[in-house]
């Protein structure tokens, strides 16, 4: 008997693979609407997970940017304004490099229909009367530099104040709502009396003084309420999670149901298909073959399904304002302006995907594929 | 030479529907030569031409393939025997519905690897040599009775073996197709092919090509020689 | 417990799994109790193509875990916020009694994994099944292992509660602590480099000498066998500092991240495949003697041992532009 030389693995491969992608090509309509569905699968998880880090993200970089520790006044349960001499008493305490007291609030845009964040910043760089505006307004107001912006004060009256420039922003969720402007303007709108602050926001360089410097301020102010960072990265990060990982469960079900498609279509093989694979037997492929060009099948299937799926969750997230989604996962306000989130794609979305969709799938349809592969190679000539 | 020692072939093995299918045969096959299997159906000839043709293993017995013994070989390595010794023809002729001439002729040489451009070269060569090379291109299912079973033929030499095995193979031919069939079977053994057939056709087992009949009946051989 | 999509795929795909290595160790079972190649009945040719399902499995538990171990890292990583003190996965892992084992379960269970499909390889190359009675004892050995990993990691999630105040991995990996972390960080650097330089240069040795004369097999296959652990312990704590370019840091998991160039995938690619396909040399030593195998064996042995060499390779050349490349310098 003679020997050909031995078939290198990848030679052999690539001719499965062939057969494999003709064969898939021949049955487009069976193929085509699993792939949809799986397709659809992979779309509605990933967007999900993309949309949730993406929000992750924005809000770490918001809180990059936040004091290491705020201190609010609680009157009866409720955050209320905090006098300005606790900024002297708060800046005494060891390990408090600043204290300075902010001015912060919300107003509700009429005209707009939408939440608007008015801050008093550091030191602000226009003249009194003229506002700074985040991208999110000046869409939504239409306003450009120069034009007026009236607002309606606390009092009933309209004050017209007038926009000096727009913000750049490196992430929409943090400037696109933000109205900035100078402190005067801030106490005339909102009706604040001199020396009240919304709260005061401590710098304390090193990282371990932190909660000893809060547990002194609770000691101390028995009527505040001392923040730090890291709890408000910790709520954020939680409530995201938790967020995400319901509406994952609640998928959970069309996974379910679509691992029971999956193995219902790998099991009931058609009559064509078969016979195809007793003629494949019969003509001298081994099972280990036809088992490869299963897999090959689950694998080009996966594939193709995931990246779509993936693609589509990209543009829906990134490119459109994630119309699916966003009412579940945003969570805030639904006034809230229009916002577009930073892409954000990395190796632990991917994985976490994989293991999502590829695993039921693959689970789903090797048995049924290893029980098409071991057709007695004689079959075909008994029939 | 292929050697078959008291082989038996039991479907359901001690259950209530037990079927012995080929029921201790004992058979000398010779290189070179056309032998034919004939029987009504259900005589046992088509199991065992998948017993000598290395498709099935048999529930007892011993068969060499050459000197090679072939019964206690895993799948795997049977697998390899068969598609290294064995062609086969079909009834139904069996290609597969959808790809070309061309890509069914090539389809036994996938699991042996090896370079695509060669073996396109190969198969071209054998559809053009039973006068189906205009073909190639056609889908298996535009073609006709006789074309299917010329490109049939040409599948089951791609791989070169040296024993063709072919199941009742002028079943679907008229006779003029038939007498047409058996000079191309004669071919294939003067270039030193053994063809091992099984048929109840009398075109075929009356053929004067023929250099050896085995008659069966429910499994067994009911006499040697003509 | 933490209600998180990477949680939940990593519950899940840990009771597939589970699931999928059940029903192998059922078959596999009944392969060791029917397995009868003499006869030609109906059962035993069923039972030998229940071999290429078993076969296919492992395979598909092997790929799957080895997607699973990066998602653990990557989760646990992205759990770190929400434990106080917590900065990287050396934090989170730290929160439950159960991170680190599941992490070292993780690495064997997916090395056991690996070795059993070079023994499941090897049979397949002899004709009369060589090696069916001791893959399938394997497989029953190390079902346990994998599956007890899968049970661990679900209740290394459900255990978690995030006000648990745990370390970062500066402390945790740091020279001060105690704990496996710090035992490993406090290995006197240079011993722990040295004893990982010296069986990496000893392994390629015995791969080359195996590779063209065909001798050194054992050796080969002992020495792969611990260059693993002890290639991890060095690079916690003779390596990472060289990365980080920081004396005192020897966080395994940072290496991982986007600030280091993804080093760590390399590093940690070529340092787990390189020792699998070299302890498979080893493991195969043994059954050179059968003569269904005689004739195919050595030449697989020379194919894994040329696989282990080019990988080890690799990751010597990454191991010595790290240090080179490094700001730091350990006298």
């Amino acid at each position: 008997m003679k020997r050909p030389r031995p078939p290198t693995w990848l030679e052999r491969q690539r001719y499965l693979l062939d057969f494999t992608l003709s064969s898939l090509g021949r049955r487009k309509g069976k193929n085509l609407a699993l792939a949809a569905l799986y397709t659809l699968v992979v779309f509605a998880l990933a967007s999900v997970l993309l949309y949730t880090q993406a929000l992750r993200s924005e809000a770490m970089r918001i809180l990059e940017g936040a004091p290491d520790l705020v201190v609010q006044r609680v009157v009866a349960g409720r955050h209320d304004l905090i006098p300005g001499d606790r900024v002297e008493r708060l800046s005494k305490i060891r390990g408090v490099q600043e204290a300075r007291g902010r001015l912060w609030g919300y107003y509700y845009d009429a005209s707009a229909r939408a939440n608007l964040t008015f801050l008093v910043p550091d030191r602000f760089w226009g003249k009194p009367g003229e506002v700074v505006i985040g991208e999110g307004v000046a869409r939504t107001r239409l306003a450009v530099p120069g034009e007026p912006f009236p607002v309606l004060a606390a009092d009933g009256e309209v004050v017209v104040l007038k926009v000096r420039e727009t913000i750049p922003s490196f992430s929409e969720l943090v400037s696109s709502d933000l109205v900035l402007l100078s402190e005067p303007d801030f106490r005339r709108l909102f009706g604040i009396p001199p020396g009240l602050f919304t709260d005061i926001a401590l710098t304390v360089p090193n990282g371990k003084e932190v909660s000893t410097v809060a547990a002194k301020i609770r000691g101390q102010m028995p009527d505040t309420r001392p923040i730090t960072r890291a709890e408000i990265t910790r709520t954020y990060e939680a409530i995201l999670d938790w967020r995400s990982g319901l509406v994952v469960l609640v998928l959970a079900a069309a996974l379910l149901s679509f691992g029971i498609v999956a193995w219902d279509k790998a099991s009931g093989l058609s009559a064509d298909e078969r016979r195809e694979i007793g003629v494949l037997k019969a003509i001298g492929w081994d099972t280990s073959e036809v088992l490869a060009m299963k897999v090959w099948e689950g694998a080009v299937i996966s594939l193709s399904a995931f990246l779509a799926g993936l693609l589509l969750a990209y543009f829906h997230v990134f490119v459109t304002p994630a119309p699916l989604l966003a009412p579940v996962l945003k969570g805030w306000s639904t006034i809230y302006p229009e916002f577009r989130l930073t892409p954000v794609l990395n190796p632990f979305i991917v994985s976490t995907l994989f293991l999502l969709t590829v695993v039921p799938y693959t689970v789903a349809t090797v048995v049924p594929a290893w029980r098409a592969a071991t057709t007695d190679p004689d079959e075909v000539m008994r029939s | 030479m292929i050697r078959l020692q008291d082989v038996r072939r039991v479907f359901h093995q001690g259950r209530p529907d037990e079927l012995v299918a080929v029921d201790d045969v004992t058979l000398d096959i010779a290189d070179a030569r056309i032998t034919v299997l004939r029987g009504p159906s259900g005589s046992g000839k088509t199991s065992l031409l998948a017993l000598v043709g290395c498709m099935a293993r048999p529930t007892s017995g011993r068969i060499h393939v050459g000197d090679r013994e072939v019964t206690s070989l895993p799948e795997h390595f049977l697998t390899e025997v068969r598609r290294l010794t064995f062609g086969f023809v079909f009834q139904q002729f069996h290609l597969v519905r959808g790809l070309t001439a061309l890509e069914n002729v090539m389809l036994p040489a996938y699991p042996l690897g090896g370079s695509r451009k060669a073996l396109v070269a190969r198969a071209q060569a054998l559809l053009d040599r039973f006068g189906v090379g205009a073909r190639a291109h056609a889908r298996a299912d535009w073609l006709s009775g006789g074309e299917a079973q010329r490109v049939a033929i040409a599948r089951a030499l791609v791989n070169d073996p040296r024993v063709v095995v072919a199941d009742e193979p002028t079943a679907h031919l008229d006779s003029k197709l038939s007498a047409g069939f058996m000079d191309l079977v004669a071919a294939l053994r003067d270039e030193g092919r053994t063809v091992v057939m099984a048929s109840h056709d009398a075109i075929v087992y009356d053929s004067p090509l023929v250099d050896h009949v085995v008659s069966m009946r429910d499994g067994r051989i009911v006499r040697g020689e003509p | 417990m933490i209600l998180h999509p990477s949680v939940l795929a990593l519950v899940g795909s840990a009771l597939l799994i589970g699931a999928l290595l059940l029903y192998s160790a059922y078959w596999g079972a009944r392969i060791l109790e029917r397995w009868d190649l003499s006869s030609g009945s109906e059962v035993q040719l069923g039972l030998e193509r229940r071999t290429h399902l078993v076969s296919t499995l492992l395979g598909y538990v092997l790929v799957f875990g080895i997607a699973s171990l990066f998602l653990f890292v990557f989760t646990a990583d992205s759990l770190a916020p929400l434990f106080t003190g917590a900065m990287c996965a050396a934090g989170s892992l730290k929160a439950s009694p159960y991170g680190y084992p599941v992490l070292l379960l993780q690495i064997g269970g997916f090395s056991l994994a690996g070795i059993w499909l070079i023994v499941n390889r090897a049979d397949s190359l002899g004709h009369d099944y060589p090696l069916v009675r001791f893959k399938y004892r394997f497989l029953l050995a190390i079902t346990p292992v994998l599956l007890l990993e899968m049970m661990l990691r679900a209740a290394y999630f459900l255990d978690l509660k995030p006000e648990v105040i745990t370390s970062c991995c500066g402390s945790l990996f740091g020279t001060g602590g105690r704990g496996v972390g710090s035992d490993l960080a406090g290995l006197s650097p240079p011993l722990a480099g040295g004893a990982f330089v010296i069986l990496l240069a000893g392994a390629v040795a015995a791969g080359l000498l195996f590779r063209l004369v065909g001798r050194g097999g054992w050796a080969l296959g002992v020495l792969s066998a611990l260059l693993l652990p002890v290639g991890l312990a060095a690079v916690v704590s003779w390596l990472s500092p060289y990365v980080y370019e920081l004396p005192t840091h020897h966080c395994p998991f940072c290496l991982l991240q986007r600030e280091y160039r993804w080093i760590g995938y390399p590093l940690y690619g070529a340092l787990l495949a390189g020792s699998l396909t070299g302890t498979g040399v080893g493991v195969l030593m043994p059954f050179r003697s059968i003569p269904s195998l005689a004739g195919t064996l050595p030449a697989y042995q020379r194919r894994l041992a040329g696989w282990s060499v080019g990988l080890l390779a690799v990751l010597a050349a990454l191991v010595a532009a790290i240090v080179a490349g490094s700001q730091l310098r350990i006298s």
